[in-house]
């Protein structure tokens, strides 16, 4: 659409403006003060410098964090963005089951996440749960809480469980959108399911994946809530992710240097990535208006 | 009939079945674990205990007792009501305008003021935990629904207008004109003729502000004491301090359960388009 150059927009978007600067840009002010000063208490402060910064660049503890947190959302997007498009592909696209399949899909995603938490928390026991009953029944020895591989294994299960619904969704739209006068031109061409696929169906689901990447992105690697309650960040350190050390520092110990300084080069980790994303997407609206089936 | 359609109508017939295998098998995968809750909080802590069985023997509805009749428990349910209320009407009523401007007009920094409202959606909730209990502390706010709904606003509203942008892209501009030229005020046109036309856009811009609000903890944990305290945050309470019920636990998780079900209900036709952004 084409729009019309007026500053006079301004005051529209001006109760946003002030709304959300009051609750960002306050407190990130209050991080950075935080993360180049030093206290010993009684609210004086001294400064710093680039201290916390250098200490949490050199400190092992924050890599390993960062590893976990990469490898993690390197996974998700892995396992979550292949299978939400083959679920997605092989939904129904008319009658009734197409409400029933979304508002069922759509149920893991209404859950409070700590009572997702909880619920595989539960799942998994092998005293109580159904999971890990059957699991313990069959001769496997699973045990989330003791077992690091476990652990791990059962956060994926578990994000796969809570976060696939939404790639689904996103696909699904996609998909739906596309005209049945494509399809029956791929028929007449005698175009093959592959074909028909990668030159029918994924070039049009392309702006609605990005979108699903750079959600799932930003989620996975801000994960807090989840592995929290399942295994508080355990066993030993093998699920601490970088926000679960961070709010530990931060309000358990209350080193508010290091965690102030961490705070912001997780920030910033996060800004970069989704930014690259951002673009990548943007760019592609700009210069990809149509693309129709290519022959 | 031929050799080729009678293969293609195999493959079909074929291709049908595996394609409803799919999707059953994700459905029941995806409701297993919510069926061992509910199976759960029909029992009592005794039964889940002792034996294990895949239907509760003695179905019992004391744990939604405990919950119904408890005010630590279900005040916690109204203060997540209120709160997400609250957080879902602001949200609405500052996005509305400012998606209309970034879907109608191009401005002074408007592209970098889009990025800077998406990063906020981007910000960890851990970094700024801390901060914002400083900062409501200072206004006395620690502890009232209204701290919960405005912290809540930080990644709420970036995504309100960029959902609800999508949804006005889509309506032509040719409306707005011919709205003008009828003599409407921007008000009035915006209420009586645009708000109509977005309607399932806001409706599920409110749904997803209800949804991200609904199930954060981290934020909501922070700013509240006992008097605003979220049922999230009483369940995680009664983890680790009384003993574990798992009864009541599961009780409690099932009737959180239940208020994002029915939202999902209301906007099930939307939801796939919603999820989208409105660029589909």
């Amino acid at each position: 659409m084409e729009k019309t150059f007026n500053n006079k927009a301004w005051f529209l978007v001006l109760p946003v403006f002030f709304l959300v600067a009051i609750s960002a840009i306050i407190p990130l002010m209050t991080v950075v003060n935080y993360s180049v000063q030093d206290t010993f208490g009684n609210n004086q402060f001294f400064w710093a410098g680039t201290e916390w910064f250098r200490e949490v660049l050199h400190s092992s503890r924050f890599y390993d964090a960062l590893l976990k947190n990469l490898a993690f959302s390197a996974i998700i997007l892995l396992i979550q963005i292949p299978l939400g498009i083959s679920i997605a592909l092989t939904m129904p696209k008319k009658g009734i089951w197409v409400p029933v399949c979304l508002v069922l899909m759509a149920l893991p995603l209404l859950i409070p996440w700590n009572v997702v938490g909880t619920i595989w928390q539960v799942f998994g026991r092998a005293d109580i749960g159904l999971l890990g009953y059957t699991l313990a029944n069959l001769g496997i020895d699973y045990n989330y809480a003791n077992n690091a591989v476990d652990a791990w294994i059962t956060i994926i299960v578990m994000d796969v469980w809570h976060w696939t619904s939404l790639v689904v969704l996103l696909s699904y739209a996609g998909l739906v959108s596309i005209p049945e006068a494509y399809y029956q031109a791929a028929r007449i061409d005698g175009a093959s399911r592959w074909k028909v696929f990668r030159y029918i169906q994924l070039p049009k689901m392309n702006r609605v994946l990005l979108i699903a990447v750079l959600l799932r992105f930003m989620d996975s690697f801000m994960v807090y809530t989840e592995p929290f309650v399942l295994t508080g960040g355990g066993p030993g350190n093998s699920t601490t992710f970088l926000s679960i050390d961070l709010v530990k520092m931060a309000i358990g110990q209350f080193d508010l240097g290091p965690a102030a300084a961490m705070s912001i080069i997780y920030f910033l980790i996060v800004l970069l990535v989704s930014w690259a994303f951002y673009t990548v997407m943007t760019n592609y609206d700009a210069d990809a208006p149509e693309k129709g089936v290519q022959d | 009939m031929s050799t080729t359609s009678l293969t293609s109508g195999m493959r079909t017939t074929r291709g049908a079945n595996f394609k409803w295998l799919v999707p059953t098998l994700y459905i029941i995968f995806l409701l297993l674990p919510i069926y061992w809750l509910v199976n759960m909080s029909f029992k009592t802590n005794q039964e889940i205990l002792s034996t294990f069985s895949l239907f509760p023997e003695a179905p019992t509805l004391a744990n939604y007792a405990v919950i119904l009749t408890d005010p630590s428990w279900y005040n916690g349910y109204i203060n997540s009501m209120i709160y997400v209320v609250l957080n879902t009407v602001i949200t609405i009523l500052v996005a509305l305008p400012a998606a209309y401007a970034f879907s109608r007009y191009r401005f002074l920094g408007d592209k970098h003021l889009f990025f800077w409202l998406l990063t906020n959606r981007m910000a960890p909730p851990a970094v700024f935990a801390l901060p914002f209990f400083q900062l409501y502390s200072a206004f006395g706010l620690i502890d009232t629904h209204i701290a919960v709904a405005l912290a809540h606003c930080l990644f709420n509203v970036p995504l309100a207008v960029w959902i609800l942008e999508g949804f006005m892209s889509g309506v032509p501009k040719e409306i707005d004109e011919t709205a003008y030229i009828d003599g409407y005020s921007f008000p009035r046109f915006f209420v009586k003729i645009f708000m109509p036309l977005t309607a399932s856009g806001i409706g599920v811009a409110a749904f997803f502000c209800f949804m991200f609000s609904w199930v954060e903890l981290l934020l909501a944990r922070t700013l509240t004491v006992t008097d605003a305290k979220p049922i999230t945050a009483t369940m995680t309470r009664t983890v680790s301090a009384s003993g574990l019920d798992w009864g009541v636990l599961a009780a409690a998780g099932v009737l959180t359960i239940i208020p994002g079900a029915l939202v999902i209900y209301f906007v099930r036709n939307y939801i796939a388009k919603g999820f989208a952004l409105g660029r589909v």
